[in-house]
């Protein structure tokens, strides 16, 4: 008996060892966006839901996340089960064969629930690399009290030059508000950003087909005057030290009359607790010239470096935590929590017919789902080009040449040069550049 | 005469006073900062008056470990300090006393390691740490942190050494010291401020480095700088959260920088006035 008792012990104490040996830790690389914040403090549900995986959580500013991975999938280091990244990266990545594939999802996940154009710019020929966690295109926020004031009225589908008039006509400094707020701090994914959708709207492009900057063509040197003289004249002072978050609190404090950005900044300056202006924002589609459908498309996204093995346990347990972190369920989990205005947006068409998000959030959801969804990642511009991206060039040297490009124009923002002068040493910095990496012979 | 002295006297002070307030005021304006909301942090004009909360210090402690931040600042940038200065003193002392061949090459070598740009050696060495299981170690972290300061560690101590008059090395050695006592029981406490100025500055560069410890660590060796810019984002407000951790991550810097105050400045002026 006494031996028997012993071996029912030995068994239990091995199945104790063997369960909590079973615990697989997973280490996640993100930003500190508030939706992330967000998916962070809802860990616990999912590691309820999953005993058996345990999270942890590396936060860092975007570009170093973007350095630290990038060096650590170069080496093969390993370090990381999930990655944030964005769909400038994906296709990159997915090319050198540094992330999982996403094939054969469960039913469950309803992939045929992902707005299409999200899905195509986190694939590489046709498979998907990683899953959105939430998108976002750009539109024009505007002030209703102002317009009404001054009886102007926005148009759904505004053209630059229309802004430009609102702006003339509601720039009243000497009163604290600013006929419009645009980004200036200097970055590729700074004031590029919405510098790259006039671009495109005036007709221009980064490159020709045979990859020749055209960086000095007269469509592109229009787009970029305009977008300088509407900065200058309109906007407020130090303009080139105000990236996305600066515009949002300019904006939401009520010193501008328009902000043109990311759809995701909705929610924010629709919520009373944050914005003084919520009563009054309105919302209008990215303004357009000779090229209609002009905002950009950027969605953040949950990848597995290939660095570990894709049969392994952690990379099952990170993919796991990624179909629940982008799953339907997670976005009810979100509002459940946090209120519908604060879901991941821009990822699900679900979210858009789901009638609790379209009560708090109708004022903007249709646009955001509708810009989202023109977005065209593989035609950007009028003339035919030979790269894919909307507000990027998708090639590896962009993250380079749309930074010290945007730091020209800063200058030129700044009064420093003349916009002839910081488009004549971008072409020919970008010339170099594209000469050196042997696009151009 | 007297009164024109009173008057300088008076006029130096302001100006002192003046420099003082400019250089504490971004501190100031940090713990200001730590106990608004962050709206107000952010807000146009900005505030001077307005009504304390303690939301931004709230969402640090929720965000993550704070202790193990700190525990690892604390072991990090003290332990480097203690190794770098075990090498230190032997080093200085060799080249100030025993005046080797090539001692001017040699210190200018020490020194030159510090123009090189960090991230032109990230790669190697991020290789090397994979390799030897050292990325995410507090101990990796330490040891690169010895290397960073050692350069500085190494001029500083040679510095205090060399305006130490050496007679009074040569008694102790007429009075049969070995090398080691004659470190460890004249040199040592004669240089003492000396020491503790090249410490403290050790402790200071390790506790506010930013670049190593956010490229080699992850999650068990992240110090209080991978804490401090995990709340730096691209889109929402983090200026509140960010000083509320800046101010607690300054505290401890500022206490010992207090109590050392009298040894570092006898320490960085030691022989400023030599004859």
């Amino acid at each position: 008996m006494k031996w028997v008792l012993l071996m029912v012990f030995v068994l239990l104490v091995a199945i104790g060892i063997s369960s909590i040996a079973a615990v697989t830790t997973i280490t996640i690389a993100t930003v500190a966006n508030p939706d992330m914040v967000i998916m962070q403090a809802l860990s616990p549900y999912f590691e309820a839901l999953h005993p058996n995986i345990k999270l942890n959580w590396v936060i860092l500013p975007e570009n170093e996340l973007r350095q630290k991975v990038t060096t650590d999938i170069a080496v093969h280091g390993g370090a990381y089960n999930v990655v944030t990244i964005g769909d400038y990266e994906v296709p990159l990545w997915a090319k050198n064969g540094w992330l999982v594939p996403f094939t054969s999802l469960p039913a469950t996940y309803d992939e045929g629930d992902l707005i299409s154009s999200i899905k195509d710019s986190l694939s590489y020929k046709g498979t998907l690399y990683a899953l959105p966690f939430y998108g976002e295109s750009s539109m024009i926020y505007y002030r209703k009290d102002l317009f009404a004031k001054a009886g102007l009225v926005m148009p759904e589908h505004p053209t630059w030059n229309q802004i430009e008039t609102f702006a003339k006509i509601l720039n009243d400094p000497s009163h604290g508000v600013y006929g419009i707020v645009l980004r200036g701090e200097p970055g590729w994914g700074e004031n590029m950003a919405p510098i790259d959708t006039v671009i495109n709207a005036f007709g221009g492009e980064w490159f020709n087909m045979q990859w020749q900057p055209q960086l000095t063509s007269p469509a592109f040197e229009k787009a970029v005057n305009f977008y300088v003289n509407l900065d200058r004249k309109y906007g407020p002072p130090g303009v080139t030290s105000m990236g996305f978050t600066e515009c949002e609190t300019f904006f939401a404090g009520g010193h501008a009359a328009m902000w043109y950005d990311a759809t995701v900044a909705a929610g924010y300056l629709s919520d009373p607790k944050t914005s003084s202006v919520a009563s009054d924002v309105g919302f209008a589609f990215a303004p357009s010239d000779v090229k209609k459908n002009t905002g950009w498309l950027w969605s953040w996204a949950l990848a597995i470096p290939s660095s570990i093995p894709a049969s392994s346990e952690k990379s099952e347990a990170a993919r796991t935590f990624i179909l629940w972190a982008t799953s339907k369920q997670y976005i009810k989990l979100v509002a459940e929590k946090y209120g519908w205005l604060l879901v991941p947006p821009g990822t699900r068409y679900s979210t858009y017919e789901n009638p609790n998000y379209l009560k708090v959030a109708s004022a903007f959801a249709l646009i955001t789902e509708e810009s989202i969804d023109n977005a065209d990642i593989l035609h950007p511009t009028v003339n035919p080009v030979p790269y894919i991206g909307i507000q990027y060039v998708d090639i590896p040297e962009f993250e380079a040449i749309g930074t010290q490009v945007g730091q020209y124009i800063a200058a030129a923002l700044a009064g420093t040069q003349s916009v002839e002068t910081a488009l004549q040493q971008s072409q020919d910095y970008v010339l170099n550049i594209m000469k050196e990496a042997g696009y151009i012979k | 005469m007297k009164s024109k002295k009173r008057l300088e006297k008076f006029t130096i002070g302001v100006i002192g006073f003046v420099i003082a307030i400019i250089f504490f005021f971004p501190i100031f304006w940090m713990f200001l900062t730590s106990f608004k909301t962050e709206v107000g942090a952010f807000s146009i004009p900005p505030e001077f008056l307005f009504k304390p909360v303690l939301t931004a210090y709230q969402a640090v402690f929720a965000r993550g470990d704070v202790q193990k931040y700190f525990i690892n600042t604390i072991i990090s940038s003290f332990g480097s300090t203690l190794i770098a200065l075990i090498v230190a003193i032997p080093a200085s002392y060799s080249l100030a006393f025993l005046k080797p061949k090539g001692r001017n090459f040699t210190l200018l070598w020490i020194i030159s390691t510090k123009m090189m740009p960090p991230v032109g050696v990230l790669i190697p060495i991020y290789i090397v740490y994979t390799n030897l299981g050292l990325i995410d170690n507090i101990w990796g972290l330490t040891a690169i942190y010895v290397m960073m300061n050692l350069p500085i560690m190494v001029w500083l101590l040679f510095d205090t050494f060399s305006n130490i008059p050496l007679e009074i090395l040569e008694a102790a050695k007429i009075d049969g010291a070995s090398t080691y006592k004659l470190i460890t029981n004249v040199l040592l406490p004669i240089s003492k401020s000396g020491i503790w100025s090249a410490s403290l500055l050790s402790v200071i560069l390790a506790w506010n480095e930013g670049f190593w410890c956010v490229n080699l660590t992850n999650v068990n060796a992240a110090t209080l700088g991978v804490f401090i810019s995990s709340f730096k984002a691209g889109e929402g407000l983090y200026w509140a959260k960010m000083s509320a951790i800046s101010t607690l991550a300054v505290i401890p810097v500022i206490i010992l920088g207090w109590i050392v105050q009298t040894q570092i400045v006898r320490g960085l002026t030691f022989g400023a006035l030599k004859e």
